[in-house]
């Protein structure tokens, strides 16, 4: 097993410290796959994380200038982390300035994510700067649990309001109600929905527009074409997880969506440049 | 259900209509007087008043006159309900506590009647939200029954010498004790707590003093647990008249502009501590 990268660019190394920022934010640890194309960010839908799941893709030639990894085998030819993101992140942050990073798999008195920059200083000697982020590396029989996950058979599919706005919503529902309500309705309408003994509160968004998914999606089982368009899908939900799902975003996305499977789980999926992150909320009772 | 295409036939069911372009003129109010979470809300024709209570010691009033509203509709001589005031609040910054200039959430507040919960619309870059918050019935507020004729002691002063002097009181003093009279030291507050005795004087020719009516000497001593949150209506005030009765009763009046520019007013009555003797 094998791994070296090294980031010249200074606009690849924010990008990637931003989304690792990011995944930090929406959990404390997760697998970091890294394949010959792409660097995952998995995190599987277990109960202590409250049956949330994660996954977060983006291509490493957008990311490393220079990129060498020998999987495991040659026929599994990629490597399995175990990895604190928030570690990862500080590291990052520390060294924004460099000309060049270097990331290593290494094992020091266990396996660790070395990272390696010359930083600049007042004087013509460069101070070279080490991080040693202690890693996990997972073995292949449980590879199975960190799989793409399949587009679910969702009921409705719509585009997120401006998240911002759907932020402050959510903030303030959080101080009123541990649950919260999504509901959406192919006319491109959602509706968030709190109820307790105290107060009701509903936010209607509309005029969002419906994605197309296309042959792919009606194989899978995507809205069928009889659905009457303002019938409304719904989940319950924790509010917390919603609100740590919009707390870590920090740049627009290009494209917000999300999917509904009528009282079974929430799908969100953000698009920005080349980075995809989907997350999961499974609905409650 | 935008604000602006509700029906008439809706409105015909409400007892009480307020509508405001700006509900932080209503929030920011309400604020001064948030120390409990009970509110009452008295509505008459002429506009809206909320009251806050605490150990039958202490109240503050807020007023909301009805030409403060765009539009206000009472079809009953007063409409009365109580609510949890820090819901409400939540409600009214459901899009978020940023002031963005050019940017203001909308409201229409609606009340059907007893039974019925207060009904929020509110509304921001064509976001919708409908609150609904259950009302009770409205206890009886209390009565401090202070009436001008009955004021030995009134100076009205501006807001700003008696913010410095409420940001430094001492928060160790029980109680802050307030002098009022017609010769030095005119008008003093002093607190005593751990630091030590401190004074505050305001002379009655001060240019902080707008009006100074003082017809006998009084020391009083109030709470300071109970006059703390009055500074929030201090903060947003720019007048405040200060008053108190022969039996030593205060009464504190605060002028309050909102973002419009338009005036409401929030007053605080608070009993003397009893353990004092009167001079």
């Amino acid at each position: 097993m094998k791994f070296r990268g090294k980031i010249v660019d200074v606009a690849c190394l924010n990008h990637v410290t931003r989304v690792i920022s990011t995944i930090s934010k929406l959990t404390k640890t997760c697998v970091l796959r890294l394949t010959a194309d792409n660097l995952f960010f998995v995190l599987s839908g277990k109960v202590a994380n409250g049956g949330v799941s994660m996954w977060c893709e983006l291509s490493q030639a957008n990311v490393f200038d220079e990129y060498q990894m020998e999987g495991v085998s040659s026929e599994d030819n990629e490597i399995c982390l175990e990895v604190t993101p928030e570690n990862l992140s500080r590291a990052l942050k520390t060294v924004q300035n460099a000309k060049a990073v270097k990331v290593k798999l290494t094992k020091k008195h266990c396996p660790c994510l070395t990272i390696a920059a010359e930083l600049p200083t007042l004087s013509s000697i460069s101070r070279v700067v080490t991080h040693d982020v202690p890693v996990d590396v997972i073995p292949r029989r449980l590879w199975h649990e960190f799989k793409e996950p399949s587009m679910p058979d969702f009921d409705v599919s719509v585009y997120l309001p401006p998240l911002k706005t759907m932020k402050n919503v959510v903030d303030r529902m959080k101080n009123l109600s541990n649950f919260l309500v999504i509901e959406a309705n192919l006319s491109g309408e959602m509706n968030l929905k709190i109820e307790t003994d105290l107060v009701s509160v509903t936010t209607h968004f509309k005029d969002l527009g419906n994605p197309l998914w296309g042959d792919d999606a009606s194989q899978d089982g995507g809205p069928s074409p009889s659905r009457d368009p303002e019938a409304m899908a719904q989940a319950r939900v924790d509010i917390r997880k919603l609100q740590q799902f919009l707390m870590g975003q920090q740049v627009n996305p290009s494209k917000a969506m999300c999917n509904i499977v009528h009282e079974r789980v929430v799908h969100l999926i953000l698009l920005h440049e080349d980075v995809s992150l989907q997350y999961f909320i499974p609905a409650v009772a | 259900m935008p604000l602006s295409t509700q029906s008439q036939a809706d409105d015909e069911q409400y007892v009480l209509v307020a509508s405001m372009d700006n509900a932080r003129n209503l929030s920011n109010i309400l604020k001064a007087i948030t120390f409990k979470d009970q509110a009452i809300f008295s509505a008459t024709p002429n506009g809206l008043k909320v009251t806050v209570e605490d150990s039958k010691c202490l109240q503050a009033n807020a007023f909301i006159q009805a030409e403060i509203f765009q539009e206000f509709t009472i079809k009953e001589d007063l409409v009365g309900f109580q609510v949890n005031l820090t819901v409400l609040l939540d409600c009214l910054s459901i899009f978020g506590g940023s002031t963005v200039p050019g940017v203001s959430t909308a409201l229409r507040m609606c009340y059907k009647g007893y039974g019925y919960p207060l009904t929020l619309f509110l509304e921001e870059g064509g976001v919708v939200t409908v609150c609904k918050i259950n009302t009770q019935e409205p206890e009886e507020p209390i009565d401090f029954e202070f009436c001008s004729n009955n004021v030995t002691n009134k100076v009205i002063l501006l807001s700003e010498s008696l913010k410095e002097a409420f940001s430094e009181l001492d928060m160790t003093s029980e109680v802050l004790q307030i002098t009022m009279s017609p010769s030095q030291p005119y008008f003093r507050l002093s607190t005593f707590g751990n630091s030590g005795n401190a004074h505050y004087d305001y002379p009655k020719d001060s240019e902080m003093m707008e009006l100074f009516k003082c017809t006998k000497t009084q020391t009083n001593r109030y709470k300071m647990s109970l006059l703390k949150p009055s500074t929030k209506a201090l903060a947003l005030s720019c007048k405040v008249s200060v008053r108190t009765d022969i039996r030593g009763f205060l009464s504190l009046q605060y002028l309050v502009r909102n973002d419009d520019g338009q005036i409401c007013f929030v007053e605080y009555y608070c009993c003397p501590d009893e353990e004092v003797e009167e001079e």
